[in-house]
C-alpha cells in the first residue's frame, strides 16, 4: 500500500500515523509537507494526522484546509484515492468541505483525553470491513474540539446513507447523534475523532485500531 | 481601508463557552444576565479604495476562511 502522511505546521500525530502505516502495511509512507504543491504518484491512501495545525488559530483545521497541498489532496479524493483524517485531520476534512458538518468545542468545555468505547455502525466501508457490524471497540481520544455538528437534514442523510461509521457509546464531547466518525458518499474519505493509530499493538494496551488499517489494505486487493 | 468582520455562531448552535461566561458573570453578582453568546472580531486593513470592491473581497474572505458557514454567520463593517 502506497501511502502519504501530510504534515502541517504543528501536526503532532504524524509520526504515530506513519509508524502504524509502516508496521501494518510493511511499506513506509511518504511524509509530505503542507506547503508542497505535488503529492507522490499512485497513492492508495492519504492520511491527515492529529495535532494542533496552525495552533488551532481561527478554528481548528481552518487554515490547514487551505494549504497548498490540500488542492492536490482534494483532486486525489475526487479521483477516488482514500483519504483518512484523524482528529485534527477530521477537522481539516470538514473545513475543506470533503466531509459535511463541523467540529466544535467540546460541550463540556474540557479537553478530553481517555479511552472511549465506540460502536462500529457500518462494517461495510473500505475502512471497517475487518470489524464486525455493531462491534464494540475501545480507542483513545484526545481533543478539545471534537463536538460534531451538522444540521438535521444533513444528519438524517448521513444516517440514511450509512455514512455514520463510528458512534460513541458514552458521548464524551456532545457530538450530535453521538457521531465519532463518518465517511463521504463515495466511501473513500473517512474522518474520525478517535485515534486508531494509537491502538495497533499489545504494548499500546489494545489492538482495536489495527483492523481499520487492515481493512484499507484488504480493500486494495 | 479598514474593515471589521464580526463572526458569530448561528442560532441553534450550542455555545458552551457563552454559557460558561454567563455562569462566571452570575458568580460576580450580575444576576440580570439571561444569556451570553460569544463571537469573534477580525480587523482587516486592505489596500483598496473602492468600497464595493473591498466589500466583495472581504465577503469572499469570510466565505473561504474567516467564517465557517456551517456554524457561523458574519457581518462586515467598512470604516
Amino acid at each position: 500500500m502506497k501511502s502519504a502522511v501530510i504534515v502541517f505546521p504543528a501536526s503532532n500525530c504524524d509520526r504515530d500515523m506513519a509508524t502504524a502505516l509502516h508496521k501494518i502495511s510493511g511499506v513506509k509512507p511518504a511524509m509530505v509537507w503542507h506547503g508542497d504543491s505535488t503529492l507522490p504518484d499512485d497513492l492508495d491512501l492519504i492520511a491527515l494526522p492529529g495535532g494542533f495545525s496552525y495552533g488551532d488559530y481561527l478554528r481548528s483545521g481552518a487554515m490547514a484546509a487551505q494549504s497548498p497541498i490540500m488542492r492536490e489532496v482534494m483532486k486525489a479524493a475526487e479521483r477516488g484515492v482514500k483519504v483518512l483524517g484523524v482528529c485534527n485531520g477530521f477537522q481539516i476534512l470538514t473545513e475543506a468541505g470533503l466531509l459535511p458538518g463541523a467540529l466544535m468545542r467540546n460541550a463540556g468545555l474540557k479537553f478530553v483525553c481517555r479511552d472511549v468505547e465506540l460502536k462500529v455502525e457500518n462494517a461495510e466501508t473500505a475502512y471497517t470491513s475487518h470489524y464486525a457490524a455493531g462491534q464494540d471497540i475501545t480507542v483513545p481520544v484526545a481533543h478539545h474540539d471534537g463536538n460534531y455538528f451538522a444540521d438535521d437534514a444533513t444528519l438524517d442523510r448521513l444516517e440514511g446513507e450509512g455514512q455514520v461509521v463510528f458512534r460513541y457509546v458514552n458521548n464524551p464531547n456532545g457530538s450530535r447523534r453521538d457521531i465519532a466518525g463518518i465517511v463521504n458518499e463515495k466511501g473513500n474519505v473517512l474522518g474520525m475523532m478517535p485515534h486508531p493509530e494509537r491502538l495497533i499493538e499489545p504494548a499500546h494496551g489494545g489492538t482495536d485500531g489495527r483492523a481499520l488499517f487492515e481493512s484499507i489494505i484488504a480493500s486494495l486487493k | 481601508m479598514k474593515a471589521k468582520v464580526y463572526v458569530t455562531l448561528k442560532n441553534g448552535v450550542l455555545d458552551p463557552q457563552g454559557k460558561a461566561i454567563a455562569g462566571a458573570l452570575h458568580g460576580l453578582g450580575f444576576d440580570a444576565v439571561e444569556d451570553v453568546r460569544q463571537g469573534k472580531l477580525i480587523e482587516l486593513e486592505i489596500k483598496e479604495t473602492d468600497a464595493e470592491k473591498a466589500k466583495s473581497q472581504i465577503d469572499e474572505m469570510c466565505r473561504k476562511l474567516l467564517a465557517n458557514t456551517v456554524i457561523e454567520n458574519y457581518r462586515i463593517e467598512l470604516a
